[in-house]
């Protein structure tokens, strides 16, 4: 079964750009994404025209307060969200859209072509079936493999994550916190998928665990030559982990660039500021300094005029209540949705034009 | 450091710490068949007036039930706790007096909060129970709030806690340690459930706290980068045991125990050198090794530079023993750590 919905010559009239500049063409291709929900008659933008590309064998992070959409991207990838949720745009998976996918097609999708490891491992988890039933589960339905080549393939799947085979015939009361997770991340690799979404993986965890778990993902996400969509509030560990960071406020991407530059020279004043917020232990900067951002996201149904971040932002400037920045390139290889970043010609066609499309750098 | 005698703390360092664990140990007994778990397994640490301690561990290593201990909610099996230098009596009447001068801050504001009470009575509450329904309460309330940064307070009487951001609400719950006026606050990961961007604001209300009022607080936390951004001393507690302790500086900046190196190693963006990783998870209080309890798992013993350092055997059978509570000093317990620093050459 291999419908391609839309016709393969389609012109993509603004192609996302993609995670390694001219590289592989990417396996993950977000275009203009846009999610709201309908509540209280009324719609609540989500997510507010979403794009980036992510090339096989490349990890991205996407960083963000809660409520920043950063998790309904994650679910819209794969078409996870409730039903009040509208949703606009592409979602590219290998040429393929995922939004209008049928849905036989979207069943295989899930798990052998992307899957997802969620934050909470205790509730993602069926708390009344064994580990190694719930491994081999996707592996029934999606690789039609026989029972006992199933089994076979758990007891490698709980190798590969660091799990002791008999492990399979746990539930999941009997593992801790780090080795529940190693389980999702055996359930997420059990069909060979060539991309993971990573939603949070590490929060509730401990350094030492954490690290463990980081350390296996990027192991796994290496030796098998899979992509990986890290989400996560930690910007610290996204930079560790990621080639590329995106970060996201009021449902936008308001900067995106290699991992370590956006970390530690962020262009827009939001990463700058959530950057700053994750102390490096030794700095003499950030002792008996903590370092926070006044304030708290805007409400999706009131977004403020202008930058949505004009209201928090410490270099607020008067044209910021008029132009709404959308990502501009910001030196190679990186975009920043600021007005600070743009040239003063640029900066007229932004407030002129509502989608102008910026030459890619690098 | 200069920071250092800046600091209210460190200046009347001389008077009887305002809380103080002596020599604590609390075990749960276990169901029919279980063995006794160990919690917290001989502890002597001292928070000084005016003074942020840090106790770092990860989950499991007791220092969630230290601090219970230190407010008064389980009694120690051995031991005692000593506020102003007076064991803690365990009579309702008594715990109730300590109770409204050692205040509790809790992870998760969300839970925290009585849902259906309007921010007024959550900060009320307490200030009834110690000391009835005054004529000058709304004043002690809006004072609370102010001192909490809800500006101005009288806007925030009426809401409820889902009307207010997650910063807002741990506002309110330290607003409601403040109203009592305390000593000294204990807050078990108090940002932990925070955004990164909320976690500095509520950071800077602690230390303002300090500064400002001269308010001790112990900071239970696994996150180091907390303990670097508030704290003046830090306590690191493993399986039980306080492991090593000192001035912030001294114990992140310099940390000496292969345990507290091994958790600074794998932070993100630690730099320097490999990040050591320990494999498995803290083990069981309710089997705690003999020796060292760290040895199972010390990249120092299975690399063999205890041997080389000629204490692997030590290491294995010779318990390094309980540290002092104070602080005035840093003191690591670990075999190698002395061994190596007794050598003339360094």
């Amino acid at each position: 079964m291999n419908p391609t919905e839309h016709p393969p010559d389609t012109p993509a009239e603004q192609p996302a750009n993609t995670a390694g500049g001219a590289g592989p063409a990417p396996y993950l291709e977000v275009d203009g994404l846009s999610v709201s929900y309908r509540a209280g008659g009324g719609e609540i933008p989500a997510v507010r025209g979403v794009s980036f590309g992510l090339a096989s064998g490349s990890k991205l992070g996407v960083a963000g307060e809660s409520g920043c959409g950063k998790s309904t991207v994650a679910l819209a990838l794969l078409r996870l969200l409730p039903r009040s949720a509208r949703i606009g745009g592409r979602v590219l998976l290998d040429g393929d859209d995922v939004l209008d996918m049928r849905w036989g097609r979207l069943r295989a999708v899930r798990w052998a072509g992307a899957s997802i490891v969620f934050q909470g491992a205790m509730h993602s988890l069926n708390p009344v079936q064994r580990v190694g039933d719930q491994i081999a589960e996707p592996l029934l339905v999606h690789g039609s493999a026989a029972p006992a080549q199933a089994r076979a393939q758990v007891s490698e799947l709980l190798e590969q994550v660091g799990l002791p085979a008999w492990r399979e015939r746990s539930y999941p009361h009997e593992l801790s916190g780090g080795q529940r997770q190693r389980a999702m991340i055996a359930m997420a690799l059990a069909c060979r998928p060539r991309l993971i979404i990573a939603d949070e993986p590490t929060t509730a965890l401990d350094v030492m665990i954490q690290a463990q778990i980081l350390r296996l993902i990027d192991e796994l996400v290496t030796g098998l030559d899979i992509s990986m969509l890290m989400i996560s509030h930690d910007l610290s560990v996204l930079a560790e982990t990621c080639d590329r960071l995106a970060v996201m406020y009021a449902g936008r991407i308001v900067e995106e660039g290699p991992a370590d530059e956006v970390f530690a020279a962020a262009r827009h004043p939001y990463s700058a500021a959530l950057s700053a917020a994750f102390p490096r232990v030794g700095d003499p900067a950030s002792r008996r300094a903590p370092r926070g951002l006044p304030g708290d996201p805007p409400d999706p149904s009131e977004l403020p005029s202008g930058c949505s971040f004009r209201p928090r932002c410490p270099e607020v400037q008067e044209r910021c209540s008029e132009v709404d920045p959308v990502l501009w390139p910001a030196g190679p290889g990186r975009r920043a949705a600021c007005v600070q970043v743009l040239s003063p010609e640029q900066e007229h066609s932004a407030a002129v034009r509502p989608q102008p499309q910026p030459e890619e750098t690098g | 450091m200069s920071a250092e005698a800046d600091a209210p703390g460190a200046t009347d360092a001389t008077a009887a710490p305002v809380l103080a664990a002596e020599g604590l140990e609390v075990a749960f007994t276990g169901r029919t068949g279980r063995s006794t778990a160990r919690a917290v397994d001989g502890v002597d640490l001292e928070i000084g007036a005016g003074e942020i301690v840090a106790l770092v561990g990860e989950s499991g290593c007791g220092k969630s039930t230290l601090a219970r201990a230190l407010l008064g909610l389980v009694r120690p099996s051995a031991g005692r706790v000593a506020f102003r230098g007076r064991g803690l009596g365990y009579r309702p009447r008594e715990l109730k007096e300590v109770r409204r001068r050692v205040q509790l801050v809790l992870q998760d504001p969300t839970g925290a909060l009585n849902p259906r009470h309007t921010v007024y009575e959550a900060v009320a509450e307490g200030r009834r129970i110690h000391s009835g329904s005054t004529a000058d309460e709304e004043e002690h309330v809006a004072e609370a709030l102010a001192r909490s940064g809800l500006r101005p307070p009288e806007r925030f009487f009426l809401r409820y806690p889902h009307e207010l951001s997650g910063g807002q609400r741990q506002r309110v719950a330290i607003a409601g340690a403040l109203v009592l006026q305390p000593e000294v606050i204990v807050a078990d990961e108090p940002v932990a459930s925070l955004d990164a961007s909320v976690r500095g604001e509520i950071l800077q209300l602690l230390l303002r706290l300090r500064d400002d009022h001269g308010l001790a607080a112990l900071v239970v936390t696994h996150d180091l980068g907390l303990a670097w951004n508030i704290a003046d001393r830090a306590a690191v507690m493993y399986l039980g045991r306080v492991v090593e302790t000192g001035t912030v500086e001294e114990v992140l900046a310099a940390p000496r125990h292969p345990y507290t190196k091994a958790l600074l190693s794998v932070l993100p963006e630690a730099g320097a050198g490999e990040p050591q990783i320990l494999a498995g998870e803290p083990p069981d209080p309710t089997r705690i090794p003999g020796g060292c309890r760290f040895h199972p798992r010390c990249p120092v013993l299975a690399s063999g530079a205890a041997q080389a350092a000629g204490v692997a055997e030590r290491c294995r059978s010779e318990d390094p023993g309980m540290l002092g509570g104070s602080g005035a000093a840093a003191q690591v317990a670990c075999h190698w750590a002395h061994a190596r620093e007794a050598e003339p050459t360094g």
